[in-house]
């Protein structure tokens, strides 16, 4: 079992080190992912204020998270490592379903966000990129951190996890989906239809 | 308060204290045994037992009961929530002092002074308008300070979703406040308490949508609160175990589907 799992790390190591190596420099500077927080904040603030209905401004949101977020990675992640198994057709549906249920869910609570305002802080390096550390001031609350992490991974500068007050996005919602699953015995195409109503 | 009551009050926190490091003890020596995901649970079984408790009253009581006082206007319910966050500066101070942050102690004790006297009494945050940063720390902070591990998970009745650590800072918060444990007395003694429940459900209401999508449209919310409370915690408590202690910070382009 040890001997195993030494074997498996010494693989994910080699395996992440000719990545870092054979890739060239980063081109994201700190300044591009800070204009693509800037980008994001502008329009969130952009639609919560338009005074649309709530199912059109949802539909905004999944607009606006297509366009800035790597849905891409962060659905992969989501599903973790039952996503191995998973068929292309599959992963597909997922990527679909689980925008819309982001959607939706974050979508409802950015509701909080009317007449408020958010400040970038300062930035920092990490692996795939920046992070993006900013203030939300509510009204009549907070301030509360939240966290970008941006990347240029995907080819295109996008971010591709956020933390609230330290609470990581893709973690919870990998343990959220992990839960779905475990509901329907593993069934990934019966997990994909009850996170299509969910959220 | 009579003197034996006044001996007995000082007595308490320090038997509370060698059982809080006792504890704590057996609860650094747990962490790694038990321990996956950056998640150390071993009373799973019992805790969603509680869990189910607690939803159930929040279903049944705080919720309701938190919609309803959502009527009071909301300058009104601040008031509330300033004057129960007044009462507790003084033992922010007292822990502020014991983690060795001066800073801390400085501000809460110039916070408590502001807005007891400007603030009349506390109902209002004079501090605030004065830009004095809000602080908040409590024991279980004070014990993570001196090296004391995180222990088990432990979802209590009520108070919800704790360690074994923050069980044991809430305990000796509760018995040690300088303010309320030793100089108030008869009726006057229900006055930090009710106003902390004011406080509770104000903050019941004002983060109602949260809230209700943790407890009541998530798939296994038990296992939610857990993680969000933990993470949560955690950032508070100043550990940036994004990298190594948690191991799905990692970066998710290096092996999206790495568990």
């Amino acid at each position: 079992m040890l001997s195993n799992l030494n074997r498996r790390d010494f693989f994910l190591s080699t395996a992440a080190f000719a990545l870092l190596t054979a890739q060239p420099a980063l081109a994201l500077t700190e300044t591009d992912a800070r204009k693509l927080v800037d980008e994001v904040v502008a329009d969130i603030d952009r639609v919560i204020s338009s005074g649309q209905s709530d199912s059109a401004v949802l539909r905004e949101f999944e607009k606006l998270f297509v366009r800035y977020a790597d849905v891409n990675i962060m659905a992969q992640y989501a599903l973790g490592a039952d996503g191995r198994s998973a068929s292309a057709s599959q992963k597909r549906a997922f990527n679909d379903a689980f925008t819309g249920y982001i959607a939706r869910k974050y979508g409802k609570q950015f509701r909080d966000f009317i007449g408020g305002r958010v400040e970038v802080q300062s930035a920092r390096q990490i692996k795939a990129g920046y992070e993006i550390n900013t203030l939300a001031y509510l009204r009549g609350d907070g301030p509360f951190e939240v966290s970008f992490h941006v990347s240029d991974k995907s080819g295109r500068n996008k971010f591709f996890n956020i933390f609230i007050e330290g609470v990581n996005l893709l973690l919870t919602e990998r343990s959220e989906i992990g839960s779905m699953l475990d509901r329907r015995g593993g069934d990934i195409n019966a997990m994909i239809a009850d996170l299509k109503k969910a959220g | 308060m009579s003197l034996s009551l006044k001996i007995k009050a000082f007595a308490r926190p320090s038997v509370l204290l060698v059982a809080a490091l006792t504890l704590s003890a057996c609860a650094t020596s747990q962490d790694v045994a038990t321990r996956s995901n950056g998640i150390n649970d071993p009373y799973e079984t019992q805790n969603r037992k509680v869990h189910a408790f607690n939803k159930g009253l929040d279903k049944n009581l705080v919720r309701p009961v938190a919609q309803g006082y959502g009527v009071v206007p909301v300058e009104m319910r601040n008031t509330v929530n300033n004057f129960s966050e007044n009462l507790g500066m003084p033992g922010v101070a007292i822990n502020s002092l014991l983690q060795g942050d001066l800073r801390g102690t400085g501000i809460a004790t110039l916070r408590f002074v502001m807005n007891t006297t400007i603030g009349i009494g506390g109902f209002f945050d004079a501090a605030d308008e004065l830009k004095i940063p809000a602080h908040d720390t409590d024991f279980g902070e004070t014990l993570s300070v001196w090296g004391v591990g995180e222990g088990a998970y432990i979802e209590l009745p009520v108070f919800g979703p704790s360690t074994q650590r923050d069980t044991v800072g809430l305990v000796v918060d509760f018995f040690t406040n300088p303010l309320t444990y030793n100089t108030l007395d008869g009726d006057a003694e229900l006055i930090p308490p009710t106003a902390k429940g004011g406080a509770v459900l104000n903050d019941r209401e004002r983060f109602s949508d949260t809230i209700d999508s943790v407890l009541y449209e998530s798939t296994d919310s038990y296992s939610q609160s857990r993680l969000i409370y933990l993470q949560n915690r955690r950032f508070e408590l100043g550990q940036e175990a994004r990298e190594d202690v948690d191991p799905f910070a990692a970066d998710p382009y290096e092996d999206p589907y790495a568990e």
